[in-house]
């Protein structure tokens, strides 16, 4: 089967620090791909070369069989290239509901409409209604973002995600910031996410990781150094070795 | 579910209500205002020009967060073009707003082309430096614009061909009060449009936006566009009114003072431009009668009190003493 998102060698640098070298995964429809690796392994600046927040000096990325190496960030989302943010990015004075209004409204391409009611249009609220209710996030929809929980928040961030009616989504740390009460909701959200969405979560909490995940990559000094499923993981001698030697350098700097 | 749905709708006040609402208290305001000071019109029909700017001004800073210090550029070229058509044989007020309008709207249209092109402080020295170089295009091309002697001797119609635009100024102010309810509906009803929450949305987090596949400069030049299409309305009435079009409408002064007014009355409220301009230009008006030199002290306590004490300007304020009336604080509101 042809992979639906497809990143191959890609690399980057920064005045000669090579933060990224040579990666390549592929991710088919339906996958459920983890990206590990310890600090500063160079997860961010992986996530922003996929997105396209910044450029790549060599290597391609694909998406639906495109070469989107050179799109900007806009152009690869409206092409099915969905993200959800580490730290919530919401906007504390509106509603759940508006966030996927306006959502929804993008994808339509009704947006930037000067002459209609943001709340009028009554499609745009069905479809968001019931985005919400798939999160069960129905209670607080119309309560101020920045009056609900931070779980909360969290699954709305999927619920954003969800009504792009992405091809590929890129979970940055879902969980990330959550209370442990709280991080059954969001796995379940994740356990709910749509058969055929290819899903690459970029996430630390390995129980997460092992729930969620087929197949994992472990991501260390830049580089893929492991690939292949979540039970192999905690046997591989390099993947420990990046881990533990990682915590001793940390461990004598702090 | 169907409890909570009921719940909200109780919580959510009805929108065409609050726009009647604030449409006939802008309405009375406005008459109140003609009734109690008829010997004053040509002033509160200043007030109403400059308030126009201040609302355009609010689109920009309120509700895109694009700080601006050279909004005059936008009301200057509404005046100037409305003087010009006026003095070249176009006499019908209504018209000479829409040109006013239409040169605001082109202006803002290049200005928002410039602007957007920087983020922060430089795109606030971009604006001092456009409305700059318009005030001395302005004096520069004297055959045109009248130079430092400015644009004079333009004559409007009446009226509906039958209201003069004459000495006591009933008419002018009418019209004026007229335009401001027209434009205040019509921008209230923008900035509750999918293209007004855009903008909040692109004010608070543009990289959120951008993750939703939405390009800022289209969204944000259009608002560039509909603020300057305000201005130029507001400097067309100015022109009509007081049948002189001079430098000063298009000056770096006028724009600090706008931007004075609008943080007086609180910004991203649109009501909060028009008590930031009643209160800004009322005290100019009697201190300035009293003591033409120390009226700006006065007016720099009042806004460093109001930073003080009120720091989301009159306006927030007053919606923070509503929110605790009504105890909805934590409730959407707009």
């Amino acid at each position: 089967m042809t992979p639906v998102f497809e990143v191959s060698r890609l690399s980057k640098e920064f005045g000669g620090l090579k933060v990224s070298r040579d990666i390549s995964l592929a991710l088919p429809e339906g996958e459920r791909l983890a990206l590990i690796g310890p600090n500063g392994a160079g997860k961010t600046t992986f996530v922003n070369l996929v997105t396209g927040r910044i450029r790549p000096n060599s290597g391609h990325v694909h998406l639906a069989g495109e070469d989107i190496t050179k799109l900007g960030p806009e152009q690869r989302v409206r092409r099915g290239l969905v993200r959800t943010f580490q730290v919530t990015r919401l906007f504390p004075d509106m509603t759940p509901e508006e966030h996927v209004i306006m959502t929804v409204l993008q994808r339509r391409g009704r947006a930037a409409r000067i002459l209609a009611r943001f709340h009028g249009d009554s499609e745009a609220a069905d479809e968001a209604a019931d985005v919400l209710a798939t999160l069960g996030l129905t209670e607080v929809a119309r309560r101020k973002v920045g009056a609900i929980a931070y779980g909360q928040q969290r699954l709305l961030e999927i619920a954003i995600a969800l009504a792009q009616r992405p091809k590929v989504l890129l979970l940055d740390e879902p969980a990330a910031g959550v209370p442990s009460s709280d991080t059954p909701r969001i796995e379940e959200a994740l356990g709910r996410l749509p058969a055929s969405l290819a899903v690459l979560m970029i996430e630390h909490d390995m129980d997460l990781v092992f729930r969620f995940a087929r197949r994992v990559v472990v991501l260390a000094a830049g580089a893929l150094i492991f690939e292949g499923p979540p039970a192999d993981v905690a046997r591989d001698p390099q993947v420990r070795e990046a881990y533990l030697g990682s915590y001793a350098h940390a461990g004598s700097q702090a | 579910m169907a409890e909570a749905s009921i719940r909200n709708a109780a919580t959510r006040p009805a929108p065409l209500l609050r726009d009647l609402l604030a449409l006939a208290l802008v309405a009375l305001g406005g008459l109140a205002g003609y009734l109690l000071f008829p010997d004053n019109l040509a002033f509160l029909t200043r007030l109403i020009s400059v308030a126009l700017l201040v609302l355009s001004l609010d689109l920009v800073v309120g509700y895109c967060g694009i700080a601006s210090l050279g909004q005059a550029s936008l009301y200057g070229a509404g005046a100037y073009a409305a003087g010009i058509a006026c003095l070249n044989g176009v006499t019908e007020p209504f018209l000479l707003v829409l040109i006013g309008a239409a040169a605001g709207a082109v202006t803002g249209l290049l200005m928002g082309a410039v602007m957007l092109r920087a983020h922060g402080l430089p795109q606030l020295v971009l604006s001092i430096a456009i409305v700059q170089l318009l005030h001395e295009a302005a004096n520069k091309a004297s055959w045109l614009t009248g130079g430092s002697d400015g644009l004079s001797g333009m004559i409007p119609a009446p009226l509906f061909g039958v209201f003069e635009f004459d000495l006591w100024g009933r008419s002018a102010y009418l019209f004026g009060l007229g335009l401001l309810l027209v434009v205040f509906a019509i921008l209230r009803l923008i900035v509750r449009s999918p293209f007004g929450m855009l903008c909040r949305g692109l004010k608070e987090d543009p990289l959120r936006i951008s993750a939703l596949g939405i390009y800022a400069f289209p969204v944000l030049l259009k608002m560039f566009v509909i603020s300057g299409a305000v201005a130029g309305t507001g400097g067309a009435l100015a022109a009509i009114a007081t049948q002189v079009v001079g430098l000063d409408s298009v000056s770096f002064e006028l724009s600090a003072n706008a931007l004075v007014m609008l943080v007086l009355g609180g910004i991203g409220h649109l009501y909060g431009a028009l008590i930031g301009t009643v209160i800004f230009m009322a005290l100019e008006h009697v201190v300035a009668a009293a003591n033409p030199f120390h009226w700006m002290t006065l007016v720099g306590a009042v806004l460093i009190a109001i930073v003080l004490f009120a720091p989301r300007g009159l306006s927030g304020t007053l919606d923070q003493f509503a929110g605790l009336l009504t105890r909805q604080g934590g409730r959407t509101g707009r």
